[in-house]
């Protein structure tokens, strides 16, 4: 295999959840984290699962990513039933969850080198073009502690497309950044998604980002777990947050949410 | 430069202070030796040899039983992290045996080895394994779950990682804890030199108690300065380079 049959774009997935539900037993209680939850993804879609917190969305995500298993329940990615965690789906997680006894370079290599059929000169070529792809080309032998949150994000998500996975999965993956950094970063995405055909399920509790990013909202409510409604936005793209369209119907499924919850729960708009 | 002119400095003027009470005579030479007569002792003691021999003979018992802890301690940590019945049973154990001083082990090193290496070895072993494989235990431990998940879905599985996420993760814990073992076997070598004559070896600790039984004060002190420059340079050779990858990459507090 050469650098550019790795580089090439590979067709996004296929997703199919069907009925799945999760249960969470602990001594002191029982939580229905998901209950019946189906939801069909087409290829190259972006979605994004929004809900208040404790509603199920990174459970569903992780069960997706493979780190998970159902109760019961189909889960069939390009019709073929995901049985643990595979290189077609990458994560990116809230917290960064880069490795910090390696360099930024040696992060985006820990999962290309657990990919066979490159050599190593090949594999730091791959991982040169997804620093490049972030912004951070300069950053390749930085350690991970100088690294800003905005620039750790950055290269979880260069190490996540590294292996050039069909499907990205990230968890509130902006969550834990200031709102400059958050822009900054949402026009990355659509950028990156555009360029490199990924289907993306994006979970977020904040409704102004799922409305930014996804070409599909998916509204969870809690207890237990189930999706509730469905929009699809249909703005064009690139989308600006802060653009009035946005935000009106941002608005609209503030109100839908609200409504879900009864307005006993706050959602961060 | 500046810190090590200010230690050699401060280094000087000990010697200097320590002359200067000798002239005093406050206490009797015999007692209380000059630094010159030290001095005079290590460099004739350096010459016919047996400051050397013995430093390599106690170095080489060090090593081996370290080495040997250590390729012993950390699977071991690894699987009283991993297994419940490791944790209850080896690990419990672990946790006894490292609160005994190493010292203690000389004894029954004894009864059971005789006067010989093996005993040495025993000892040395016993003071760094316990040690290891508790800072392994924990460091494994204390891992952010999230390290293995994200390992998990980049391909990673079973060894490849406990090689290459477990035990790196661990690694700030496992040095200190092999720090630490380092210290307990060297404290107890130190003792079991001291108290048990060996006919294949002799080592500092034999040194040091011959120049009791000579009364040679200056050897005694001698051959404790010599022990002291050995811990220094081994903290300084063996542990500092780890130290300093740790702290450049975890961005903890360097020196
Ligand atoms: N490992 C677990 N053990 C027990 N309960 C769990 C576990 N993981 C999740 N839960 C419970 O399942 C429910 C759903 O959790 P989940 O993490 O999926 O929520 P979420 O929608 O991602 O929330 P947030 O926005 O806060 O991340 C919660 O009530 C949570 O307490
Ligand atoms: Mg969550």
């Amino acid at each position: 295999m050469t650098v550019q049959t790795e580089l090439a774009n590979v067709t996004p997935s296929k997703l199919s959840v069907g009925e799945i539900s999760k249960r969470f037993e602990s001594k002191r209680r029982v939580v229905q984290a998901l209950d019946r939850v189906s939801l069909d993804v087409a290829e190259g879609e972006f979605v994004c699962l929004l809900g208040p917190s404790g509603c199920g969305k990174s459970t569903l995500l992780n069960i997706i990513a493979g780190l998970d298993s159902a109760d019961s329940g189909t889960l069939l990615c390009d019709g073929k039933p995901v049985s643990g965690p595979g290189r077609d789906r990458m994560v990116m997680f809230q917290e960064h969850a880069l490795f910090p006894w390696l360099d930024v370079m040696d992060n985006l290599l820990f999962g290309l080198k657990l990919k066979p059929g490159l050599s190593n000169t090949e594999r730091e070529e791959v991982a040169r073009f997804y620093l490049r792809l972030v912004g951070l080309e300069k950053f390749a032998h930085a350690n991970i502690h100088e690294l800003s949150g905005g620039m750790k994000q950055r290269v979880a998500l260069a190490r996540a497309l590294a292996p050039n996975p069909r499907i990205l999965l990230m968890d509130e993956p902006f969550a834990a950044l200031d709102a400059l950094t958050r822009e900054q970063l949402y026009g990355d995405i659509q950028r990156i998604w555009q360029e490199r055909k990924k289907t993306i399920i994006f979970v977020t509790h904040n409704v102004r980002e799922a409305v930014c990013l996804g070409d599909r909202v998916v509204l969870f409510s809690p207890h237990p777990g189930r999706i509730a409604e469905q929009f699809r936005v249909d703005l064009p793209r690139p989308r600006d947050i802060n653009s009035v369209t946005l935000a009106q119907l941002s608005t609209q499924i503030t109100k839908a949410l609200k409504g879900h919850l009864g307005g006993q729960e706050e959602v961060g708009e | 430069m500046k810190r090590f002119l200010s230690a050699a400095a401060f280094f000087a003027g000990l010697v200097v202070l320590w002359e200067v009470l000798v002239r005093l005579h406050l206490w009797s030479p015999v007692l209380v030796p000059s630094p010159l007569t030290v001095g005079q002792y290590l460099l004739g003691a350096i010459e016919d040899g047996t400051l050397l021999d013995a430093s390599a003979v106690t170095l080489k018992r060090l090593l081996f039983g370290y080495l040997f802890g250590i390729v012993l301690g950390l699977p071991l940590g690894l699987l009283t992290a991993r297994f419940k019945v490791c944790q209850d049973t080896l690990g419990l154990l672990a946790l006894g045996l490292q609160t005994l001083p190493s010292v203690c082990w000389v004894p029954l090193a004894l009864i059971w080895f005789g006067q010989s290496e093996s005993a040495m070895f025993f000892v040395v072993v016993m003071g760094t394994l316990w040690s290891v494989v508790i800072a392994t235990d924990n460091g494994v431990r204390s891992i952010p779950p999230i390290y293995a998940r994200a390992a998990r879905t980049m391909g990673s599985k079973g060894l490849h990682t406990w090689v290459k996420v477990m035990l790196p993760a661990a690694l700030p814990f496992i040095v200190s804890g092999m720090k630490q073992g380092w210290a307990f076997a060297w404290r107890s070598l130190m003792a079991a030199e001291i108290y048990v004559t060996i006919l294949t070896g002799f080592g500092l600790g034999h040194l040091l108690h011959y120049g009791r039984e000579l009364n040679a004060m200056e050897q005694v002190i001698g051959v404790m300065l010599v022990i002291v420059v050995i811990g220094l340079l081994a903290d300084k050779v063996m542990f500092s380079p780890w130290e300093r990858f740790l702290h450049r990459r975890w961005g903890t507090q360097g020196k």
